[in-house]
C-alpha cells in the first residue's frame, strides 16, 4: 500500500529531527531513505510506523489517515537496527509472535512459521535462539518475524549497519529479490549511498531534517539538485564553489600544452584499489584534485609519482 | 564463544614459552607464587569475616537449640503462642510479598519507562524507607492511623481498626519492604531497554501482551531476587511491627516479637526455638525461589 507523509515537523527539545517533511512511496515501491546521520530518516521511519509522535503533519497508509493511531494497529512490519530478538524465545516462537497475539489457530501458525522460516532460508533453525544465531541469521529472523502478520508495508532501519561487508553484499541482493517476490511497499533507512543505489528503485535523499530530492539512482547521480545531493550520491572534486567528479577528468599522455582544452598536472600519489585507480593530481594554480582511471589507462600512461601530464577537465557544475 | 577464543590462545601459548629467557620464567613464577599468596590472603580474609558475624551466631543459635535434644524444642515450638505466631508471620508475608511485587514492577516501569516529569524525585521517595528507621516509620503509622491520629475518628467511627491489629501490621511491613522488587527491576529494566517492546508493539501486540510476553520473562531475574529480599525483609522486620502491633500475646506477636518476648521472660529454650524456626523459613525462602529461577532458566536458555 502506498505511504504518504504530509508536511511532517518533529522536534526533540531544540533539535529539529523532521522540518515540513513530505514524502510520497507508491504502492509495491522498493524505497531508500538515504542521509548522515542527524538527517531525520530514521526519524521519518519511526512516524510512520508510530513509535514517536508528530509535532505537526499527516501520515497515511494505503490512503487512510494513520497519524494517531497507535503502533499495534498500523500493520507495519518493522525491522530495527539490532534486530531486537525476544532473546528467551526461539526463532520459532520470534516468527510466530505476530500471529499468536492475534489468537491465530495453532495449525495455521505452524504453517505461515514454516513457510517463513523457508523463505528466509532459516529452515532448520526453528528451535534455535537468538544468541545461537549469527549477525546474518538475526537479520533474517527479523524479517520473518516483521512478515509473519502480513504486514501492510515493511519498515527496515539501517538493516544491513550491522553486518559485515560480505554478509551485506548478499543480504541486499537477497532482499532485493524478495522484495520482487511478495510486493509489500518496502522503506529502508540507509546512510551508504551505495547501498541505496543497490537496492531501491527510488531515493530520498534527506539531510538536517529535510527532504534535498527525490528520484531513481540514476536521475539523482547525472542530474543532483544541489550541491549536497551530488557531494552525497558519488564521488566529488571541489574546486571553488564548482563540483566536479573524478571519472570526467581525463588523463592524457604528453605535456599540458599539446591540448588546447587541457591543463598541466602533477601527479602526487597513484593509488591502486583494483579495476579502479585513483590518481592525485596537482593543477598550475596549486589546487588538488583526484581523478578515477581504469587499470588499463593507468598501465598505458605508465602513471607514477612526479609525472606531468595533462588533464582535461570537464565543465563543472556549480549550484546557487 | 569462550571455547572458541580457548582453542585460539592455545597454540600460540607454547611457542611464547619458548622463546621467552630463562630469567623471565623465574619472574613469571615468583609473581604467580605472590597471586597464590594474594588469592588465598583475600580467601581468609572474606571467611573469617563470614564467620565471625555470621557463621558463629548462626551456629550457636543452633547448637543451644538442640543442646537437650529434640523434645524441648518441639515443645517449645507447639507452644499456641509460638504457632500463632509463626502464622501470623506466614500470613503477613503472604500478604505483603505479592502487594510489594506488583507495586515494586509498576514503580520500576514507571521510573524506566514512564514519560513525566519528577521522574527522578520518584526514585527519591521510592528509597525512604531504606533511609527512615522502622521505629520512625512505626510512629509515623501511629501518627496517621491510631485512635488520636489524622484519620482516627473516621477509622473508629466506622468500626475500622488499624493499630494494634492486622491492617496496621500488614502497612508497616509493607512500608519497610516497599523498595526491593522496584530497585532489583529498575537496573534490568534500563539494562533491556525498549526495542523488543517496541518490536512488540509493531507485531501487533497491546501494552499487557507485550508486558506478559516480552518484558516480564527479560526481567524475572530482577523480580524473583526482589521477592527474595522482600520475603526476608517482611519475615525479620520487628520495629516498626513492634510499635504499631502493640504486642498482644497469641493476637498481634510476630515470629520475631515472640522471640523478643521469649527472651525477656528467661525462656532461652523458648526463644532460640523460634529463632531457628524463623531462619528455617528464610532459609526455605532463599531455597525456592533459587529453585524456581533456575527452573524458568532452563526453560528459556538451552
Amino acid at each position: 500500500m502506498a505511504i504518504e507523509v504530509h508536511n511532517a515537523t518533529k522536534h526533540f527539545g531544540s533539535f529539529t529531527a523532521l522540518d515540513d517533511v513530505s514524502v510520497t512511496v507508491q504502492d509495491g515501491a522498493l524505497m531508500a531513505l538515504l542521509g548522515p546521520s542527524g538527517s531525520g530518516k530514521s526519524t521519518l521511519l519511526r512516524i510512520i510506523a508510530g513509535l514517536e509522535t508528530l509535532d505537526t503533519g499527516r501520515v497515511e497508509i494505503g490512503g487512510e489517515d494513520q497519524t494517531d493511531a497507535p503502533t499495534r494497529t498500523r500493520g507495519v512490519g518493522f525491522v530495527f537496527q539490532h534486530y531486537a530478538p525476544f532473546k528467551h524465545m526461539t526463532v520459532y516462537d520470534n516468527v510466530a509472535f505476530g500471529l499468536t497475539v492475534r489468537k491465530t489457530p495453532k495449525q495455521d501458525v505452524r504453517e505461515r512459521v514454516h513457510e517463513l522460516l523457508g523463505l528466509v532460508r532459516l529452515d532448520g533453525l526453528a528451535k534455535r535462539y537468538p544468541s545461537q544465531l549469527s549477525g546474518g541469521q538475526l537479520q533474517r529472523m527479523a524479517l520473518a518475524r516483521a512478515l509473519a502478520p502480513q504486514p501492510k508495508v515493511l519498515l527496515l532501519d539501517e538493516p544491513f549497519g550491522a553486518l559485515d561487508v560480505q554478509v551485506r553484499g548478499e543480504l541486499r541482493e537477497w532482499l532485493r529479490r524478495l522484495h520482487e517476490e511478495i510486493h509489500v511497499t518496502t522503506i529502508f533507512v540507509t546512510h551508504d549511498q551505495e547501498e541505496a543505489m543497490d537496492v531501491a528503485g527510488q531515493i530520498v535523499v534527506m539531510n538536517a531534517g529535510k527532504v534535498e530530492q527525490t528520484g531513481s539512482p540514476r536521475e539523482l547521480y547525472e542530474h543532483p539538485n544541489n550541491e549536497f545531493v551530488m557531494s552525497f550520491i558519488g564521488p566529488v572534486n571541489r574546486l571553488g564553489d564548482a563540483l566536479l567528479r573524478p571519472h570526467d577528468i581525463q588523463i592524457l599522455s604528453g605535456a599540458g600544452d599539446h591540448y588546447a582544452d587541457a591543463v598541466e598536472a602533477l601527479v602526487r600519489r597513484v593509488v591502486h584499489l583494483g579495476f579502479e585507480v585513483r590518481v592525485e593530481l596537482t593543477l598550475p594554480d596549486g589546487r588538488d584534485v583526484w581523478a578515477q582511471v581504469t587499470r588499463e589507462t593507468a598501465h598505458e600512461l605508465e602513471l607514477h609519482e612526479g609525472q606531468i601530464l595533462a588533464a582535461r577537465l570537464p565543465a563543472p557544475r556549480v549550484f546557487a | 564463544m569462550s571455547s572458541e577464543s580457548v582453542a585460539i590462545g592455545r597454540p600460540g601459548a607454547p611457542a611464547a614459552q619458548r622463546v621467552e629467557p630463562p630469567h623471565a620464567h623465574a619472574g613469571t613464577r615468583e609473581s604467580a607464587s605472590g597471586a597464590v599468596a594474594r588469592r588465598w590472603g583475600l580467601r581468609t580474609l572474606a571467611l573469617g569475616y563470614l564467620l565471625l558475624l555470621l557463621g558463629a551466631p548462626v551456629g550457636m543459635i543452633f547448637y543451644r537449640t538442640f543442646e537437650h535434644g529434640l523434645a524441648p524444642v518441639w515443645e517449645a515450638v507447639t507452644q499456641p503462642n509460638a504457632v500463632h505466631a509463626f502464622w501470623l508471620s506466614v500470613e503477613l508475608v503472604a500478604i505483603v510479598v505479592p502487594l510489594n511485587t506488583v507495586f515494586g514492577i509498576s514503580i520500576a516501569l514507571l521510573i524506566e519507562r514512564g514519560r513525566f516529569r519528577g521522574r527522578a524525585l520518584l526514585g527519591l521517595l521510592l528509597d525512604l524507607p531504606f533511609a527512615i528507621s522502622p521505629v520512625v516509620v512505626g510512629l509515623a503509622l501511629v501518627l496517621v492511623y491510631g485512635r488520636t491520629g489524622w484519620f482516627g475518628d473516621w477509622l473508629t467511627s466506622h468500626g475500622i481498626q488499624v493499630i494494634f491489629s492486622i491492617p496496621g501490621m500488614v502497612l508497616a511491613t509493607a512500608f519497610v519492604s516497599l523498595p526491593f522488587v522496584a530497585r532489583e527491576t529498575i537496573p534490568v529494566l534500563h539494562e533491556l531497554g525498549t526495542d523488543a517492546e517496541q518490536a512488540a508493539a509493531t507485531l501487533g501486540a497491546s501494552a499487557w501482551q507485550t508486558f506478559r510476553r516480552v518484558t516480564l520473562p527479560a526481567i524475572r531475574w530482577g523480580v524473583v531476587y526482589g521477592v527474595v529480599l522482600t520475603t526476608a525483609r517482611a519475615l525479620g522486620e520487628f520495629g516498626a511491627v513492634s510499635i504499631v502491633s502493640g504486642r498482644l500475646e497469641g493476637q498481634t506477636q510476630t515470629l520475631p516479637l515472640y522471640v523478643q518476648d521469649r527472651f525477656e521472660n528467661f525462656d532461652t529454650t523458648g526463644a532460640y526455638a523460634a529463632a531457628v524456626v524463623l531462619a528455617l523459613l528464610a532459609f526455605a525462602t532463599l531455597l525456592g525461589m533459587n529453585l524456581l529461577a533456575r527452573r524458568t532458566q532452563r526453560d528459556t536458555v538451552v
